[in-house]
């Protein structure tokens, strides 16, 4: 007992402490370092309260995946975050007073807040009894809560397409098939049907196709050179 | 109330508001950069997971576990996102000052 809140007062101490550090800090990679720090620490916090399976994935999911995600965003950008930092001081004041009233908002809230007597019976999901957190997770995950799941799913797959989408660069270094403009193409647009005289050879009608230039290259139409038989 | 003897809800509660005050905080404090403007939105949602698993400790239920992973997927598909869009809008205009962000103003 003593030892579980001993292990919360410092692990909820460190959090705070990694929260403010985050918002305040001057060096934005701090501020990411500071971030990952804060996870860790709410990850402990999510295992003193029994939720082992999310603690894990908190850690997996956000110091693995999120916040390395950041770091590379912050030091990919070049950017004078020193600049950024203008109106720190005049923002302090009503951010301030914003923080302080809704603290003491939730506070109010929470003063002398008791559970309803029909909370109890209301539990959607008791539960379960010599069964591990994850095990117990997964059988409601996969049976109840199935289509918010797919769902669930379905999010990280539209947010994956759509930061590929928005950050790709198609630089045009390669050769690319346009299948609209071969289909498109007609006999007429490659072909001509030339009259050749008997016996004058191919030389005297100048149908010959001329040598293509080493200029000719990747930002050319590759479809435009084999129009060069035509005239 | 079957879980969470050790601790409390209330010791919970207090905590994780003071971490969304926070985050909250953090918008307003740093209202140019967009990067610690995403960071106090992850530390808003983690306020939001911690009441989500206090709850579900103390009532015994496991929904509010099931609630905080879905929190937890949007979560990480909005970091994703908002970090793409940043990383457009430098390429585009070299700057991520939020108050550049004004074209579509007319």
């Amino acid at each position: 007992m003593l030892y579980a809140n001993l292990c919360f007062y410092v692990f909820a101490f460190v959090l705070v402490v990694c929260s403010a550090m985050v918002v305040s800090s001057r060096n934005p990679v701090h501020s990411v370092l500071f971030l990952i720090a804060a996870f860790f620490n709410a990850s402990v916090l999510f295992l003193l309260a029994g939720a082992e399976f999310l603690a894990l994935i908190l850690v997996i999911v956000y110091v693995g995946a999120v916040a390395v995600l950041f770091i590379f965003v912050v030091m990919m950008l070049d950017i004078d975050f020193e600049q950024l930092r203008g109106g720190f001081q005049r923002y302090l004041p009503v951010g301030a007073a914003i923080g302080v009233l809704l603290l003491a908002e939730l506070m109010i809230v929470m003063i002398g807040w008791p559970f309803s007597l029909h909370a109890g019976p209301a539990r959607f999901a008791p539960a379960l009894g010599g069964v591990s957190n994850t095990e117990a997770l997964g059988r409601l995950l996969y049976t109840d809560y199935i289509l918010p799941f797919q769902a669930a799913g379905l999010i990280l797959l539209v947010a994956m397409i759509g930061a590929i989408v928005l950050t790709l660069r198609d630089r045009r270094r390669s050769r690319h098939q346009s299948i609209a403009r071969q289909t498109a193409r007609t006999t007429a647009d490659t072909l001509a049907m030339v009259r050749v005289g008997l016996g004058a050879g191919v030389a005297a009608s100048d149908i010959r196709r001329p040598i293509v230039t080493e200029s000719a290259g990747i930002d050319d139409d590759p479809l435009e050179t084999h129009h060069a038989g035509e005239h | 109330m079957e879980g969470l003897q050790a601790v409390g809800l209330g010791h919970f509660l207090v905590l994780s508001a003071v971490v969304l005050v926070l985050g909250v905080f953090g918008i307003f404090l740093n209202r140019k950069n967009v990067i610690i403007i995403l960071m106090s939105i992850e530390l808003i949602l983690l306020a939001v997971n911690l009441n989500l698993i206090a709850f579900s400790a103390a009532l015994g239920d496991l929904t509010g576990q099931v609630l905080a992973m879905f929190v937890l997927t949007v979560a990480a598909a909005e970091a994703a996102i908002g970090l793409a869009i940043v990383l457009i809008y430098f390429r585009n205009r070299g700057s991520i000052e939020v108050e550049d962000v004004s074209m579509m103003k007319g």
